[in-house]
């Protein structure tokens, strides 16, 4: 077994209304930052221990199937690395 | 013959759900989602509120609670299960419902009147109603914008598994009487049976008449 650390990113899918992101953006802007757009997303690192790196994967990809993510608004990418 | 009302940690609308249940004579009682749901169970209310503090999603940690198999179970049979508010979020995030309630356009919690039009009334949740009538329910809600894909969308329109729309006091469903951006202004959807129900709006918060409004009597005699 190998010691990794997956990193799960969840976005909103493309075309889905972000309002939180808005409303950063727009505060952005009254602190006179100049910016095109911003979108927001939660990201979870997750430690695990797995025979090989896609085995890591695979589980951290259950896990924002199943409960990080929801499918139905949300995509998601994993990434690897050992630790 | 007893509704169970479900209360999380978090839930707010459990009380007022048993309140208004009891004001139209129907049995009713709160059941601790770690005790399950009790042998009797002819009906089942999951509440509005904050259930596990909105972690993660609103309704996301109550949906993965093991009372919500007993809760599928049961609506699997045929058991009338309404989900109000937080209710609506975790049937979403459980799948007894499909789409998802998420974050408000305004960006803001909004406690407030609505329209609602009845999209059908040979539903348990409104025969009391005619299809078309306009009924006045308040909402208190951050996260009731329904989204769903729109090919999915389609679908359950399709099936006719819209049960509320948000309206105009005329029944006019616009741009401008949709509180929260939701698509199609959906307020209320059905699940894969008729007897299952989620919608944003608080019908128990529209039940006592010292409250002010009655209109939302009609979805909680479905329990009768």
């Amino acid at each position: 077994m190998t010691a990794y650390t997956a990193t799960v990113t969840v976005r909103l899918k493309h075309g889905v209304l972000d309002p939180e992101a808005e409303t950063t953006k727009q505060a952005l802007e009254r602190l006179d930052f100049e910016l095109d757009a911003l979108r927001s997303a939660d990201q979870f690192e997750i430690d695990l221990d797995a025979a090989d790196a896609d085995a890591a994967a695979d589980r951290a990809g259950e896990m924002a199937e199943r409960l990080l993510a929801n499918p139905t608004i949300h995509d998601y990418e994993v990434d690897v690395a050992q630790r | 013959m007893t509704v169970s009302i479900v209360r999380f940690g978090g839930s707010n609308c459990d009380r007022d759900a048993e309140r208004a249940l009891d004001h139209l004579g129907i049995d009713a009682e709160i059941v601790w989602h770690e005790d399950g749901l009790p042998a009797d169970t002819t009906g089942v209310v999951l509440p509005g509120g904050f259930s596990y503090g909105d972690y993660l999603r609103a309704g996301a940690m109550a949906a993965q609670s093991p009372i919500i198999d007993e809760v599928e179970s049961l609506a699997a049979e045929g058991v009338p299960v309404l989900g109000v508010c937080n209710g609506a979020q975790i049937g979403c995030e459980s799948g007894l419902t499909e789409g998802a309630f998420t974050t408000n356009e305004s960006a803001r919690f909004q406690c407030e009147h609505v329209y609602l039009r009845v999209e059908r009334d040979d539903t348990p949740w409104t025969a009391a109603y005619d299809e078309g009538d306009v009924i006045e329910i308040p909402i208190a809600h951050g996260e009731g914008r329904y989204e769903i894909d729109a090919d999915r969308l389609d679908t359950l329109e399709a099936e006719d598994r819209i049960l509320f729309r948000y309206c105009d006091e005329n029944g006019d469903v616009t741009d401008a009487a949709n509180p929260n951006g939701s698509r199609h202004n959906v307020a209320g959807v059905l699940g894969d049976r008729e007897t299952v129900a989620v919608m944003m709006p608080h019908p128990e918060r529209a039940t006592i008449p010292h409250v002010g409004m009655t209109d939302g009597q009609g979805v909680l005699r479905a329990f009768e």
